[in-house]
């Protein structure tokens, strides 16, 4: 036994020793990552990640860790051949995470203390929360990056998104950038203003948010009148209640009063998947382009 | 003794004319004040003369741009009778159940209408995939409703004698318990629908369409109507099963009738507009603290102000964060609580 690792040991040393000296990030470990859950060091190069969090998965599997993610939670569904458990980031059970042996574990809310139950056990723990701008996006990718081993490639997909990104927001011409928008997050007409992360990326735009008026307690998430939405006539109408709640143009248009709606009658309701909308991972470039395509239309 | 005071109890007096009246304005008040108030500005008389251009043969042209006629018609006017209907269900639902268990407390929750529905509702969204605005929703929470009721019904007959409505008030409890614990297991598995089954848990009229009037109406109609016509068999009920029975009433076919009927009103209403609590308490108990204990007077003005009182309920709801909106159970709960603890301090110093 002791000697066919040996051999393998060896064999994997033989391959990677090239590559090694090639790049002196692989042998940066221990790292320290400054996470929202404070300095988190990660004594060597994670091989059993745990991500609680479906933006984690997508972040990790972007940056090339996702050989090393042994188990993902039962939201993450994006990519697919992402290692799926029934393990809950709304209710984490510490002992079901702790019996997959991570090495380091991502989650996007600290429920119940399971970052501390976690740490308890020596688990490094990343609290990865929900990003309010890009940056703090792109900052999480870049941890994730650092956190696996991936450092160059984080870097590499930053760059990527801020590239593709600033080329969605140049080819709107300046004429149609000052269009109104509403956002869906479901029937009932809950929408995100300009002060959430899905806002901000409408704001980048230059377009006019109509749940900005609306939000008088400041959650971000105010409930919409449907009068309110029809007397506005918002230029774009983005449905985030596609999958959840099979919400689509045809079914915008049959909603009774909303014919007389600018985006209804000039085809600019678009149906997005509510994970990509909900999330702050690298499909939002994904998110971008659908959006930048609705508001080119003439 | 008793049949003394089950006699008075059923010869006590109707509604007297200035309720009457009273209540009809009151009625006509409300739906005129949600007509005329939300985040689009029409004034009363563009109510008006909109509203006669739609009448044939009278040749008025409305002053009202599209946008105005639709947000009017389309979508308040349908908002408004919504929740006159849906009000004045749960009210009346309320005033039988009170009269029908002997109990003050009671209201359309107590059977487990509202956690059968709930879970019905919760069943079809994260299993047959129907979405909040799915036709087969209210169908699904309907179902729902009428199982919790018969499983309380079933319990609560098994547990002790039918006479013994305590029983079947605590078989209704244990009913609902039961039923949401089932619904929270369901929500924790599909959290990916999690948000749709609560913003429907919520209540509210936020997406009232003439569709669900429609929906609700045949059922809200037939249930109303049934309760009405036996709002002097509640007064009878009222005074004890025994001088009930002794008066020669059949206790347990009229009681099974009328909780039939206001579960199924109930769960209609329910299915149309989510939980919305409290009515079902607040509006019987302030007509018997003002006009009379007598179902006769109870049932049928519960109906009206009912109606009325969620109407406004409603208008606060999408005007108070205009041009955002509160959910309506929360604006019943936070006026209801405190106005209920009113109602119990007021009603044990007249005793």
């Amino acid at each position: 036994m002791l000697r066919r690792s040996l051999i393998l040991v060896a064999a994997l040393a033989a391959v990677l020793a090239p590559a090694a000296a090639a790049k002196s990030h692989a042998a940066s470990f221990p790292v320290t990552i400054h996470a929202a859950n404070g300095d988190v060091v990660v004594t060597s190069r994670p091989t059993r990640i745990v991500s609680l969090s479906p933006t984690g998965t997508e972040d990790l599997f972007a940056v090339r860790a996702g050989s090393q993610v042994v188990a993902v939670d039962n939201d993450s569904d994006y990519p697919k051949s992402a290692p799926h458990t029934s393990l809950s980031g709304f209710t984490p059970n510490v002992e079901a995470i702790a019996g997959y042996k991570p090495d380091l574990v991502v989650v996007s809310n600290d429920i119940g203390g399971v970052v501390a139950s976690l740490q308890k056990l020596g688990i490094a723990v990343l609290l990865e929360p929900a990003a309010d701008n890009l940056a703090q996006a792109y900052d999480e990718i870049r941890q994730l990056g650092g956190a696996t081993g991936h450092t160059p490639q984080a870097r590499k997909v930053v760059a990527g998104m801020e590239r593709a990104l600033t080329k969605l927001l140049r080819s709107v011409p300046k004429a149609q950038r000052r269009q109104t928008v509403y956002h869906e997050l479901d029937p009932t007409y809950y929408s995100a203003t300009s002060a959430t992360f899905i806002g901000r990326l409408y704001k980048l735009f230059g377009f006019k948010n109509i749940a900005d008026a609306a939000d008088a307690t400041h959650t971000g998430y105010p409930q919409l009148s449907a009068e309110y939405i029809v007397s506005s006539s918002p230029d774009i109408v983005v449905l985030a209640d596609s999958v959840c709640c099979g919400q689509s143009a045809a079914s915008v248009a049959a909603r009774p009063g909303w014919g007389s709606i600018a985006a209804v009658k000039h085809h600019r309701v678009i149906a997005v998947n509510d994970s990509i909308a909900s999330r702050w991972g690298p499909r939002i470039v994904d998110f971008a382009r659908a959006i930048a395509a609705v508001a080119r239309k003439r | 003794m008793a049949t003394v005071s089950a006699e008075t109890a059923v010869r006590a007096r109707g509604i007297s004319r200035p309720w009457r009246l009273l209540a009809a304005a009151l009625l006509a008040g409300a739906l005129l004040v949600g007509l005329g108030v939300g985040p689009v500005g029409i004034g009363v008389t563009g109510i008006v003369e909109s509203a006669l251009s739609h009448l044939p043969f009278l040749h008025v042209h409305s002053p009202l741009g599209s946008v105005q006629e639709a947000v009017l018609w389309q979508i308040r006017a349908p908002r408004v009778v919504l929740a006159a209907i849906v009000g004045g269900m749960l009210a009346i639902a309320g005033s039988s159940y009170q009269g029908v268990f002997h109990n003050p407390l009671a209201d359309p929750y107590l059977l487990g209408v509202a956690a059968g529905s709930g879970l019905g509702a919760t069943l079809a969204i994260a299993y047959g995939h129907v979405g909040t605005s799915g036709a087969l929703l209210p169908v699904a929470a309907f179902v729902g409703g009428l199982t919790a009721v018969a499983a309380a019904y079933v319990l609560g007959r098994s547990a002790g004698s039918v006479r013994a409505a305590g029983a079947l008030v605590l078989a209704g409890l244990t009913v609902t318990l039961f039923f949401t614990a089932v619904q929270t297991f369901v929500q924790q598995q599909h959290t990916n629908t999690l948000r749709d089954v609560y913003s429907w848990l919520l209540g509210g009229f936020s997406t009232a369409t003439w569709k669900d009037v429609a929906v609700a109406a045949p059922y809200i109609g037939v249930s109303s109507l049934v309760i009405l016509l036996h709002r002097r068999v509640l007064d009878v009920l009222s005074v004890g099963d025994e001088e009930a029975s002794s008066l020669g009433v059949n206790v347990a076919r009229l009681r099974l009738l009328i909780v039939l009927a206001a579960t199924a009103g109930t769960a209609a209403a329910v299915a149309v507009s989510g939980l919305i609590a409290f009515v079902g308490i607040i509006v019987p108990h302030t007509i018997r603290l003002l006009v009379s204990t007598s179902y006769r007077a109870v049932v049928p003005l519960s109906l009206v102000v009912g109606a009325a009182f969620l109407v406004l309920t409603d208008v606060l709801a999408r005007t108070v964060v205009s041009p955002g909106e509160l959910p309506i159970g929360v604006v019943t709960a936070f006026f209801g609580a405190p106005f209920f603890a009113v109602v119990l301090r007021t009603s044990r110093s007249m005793r």
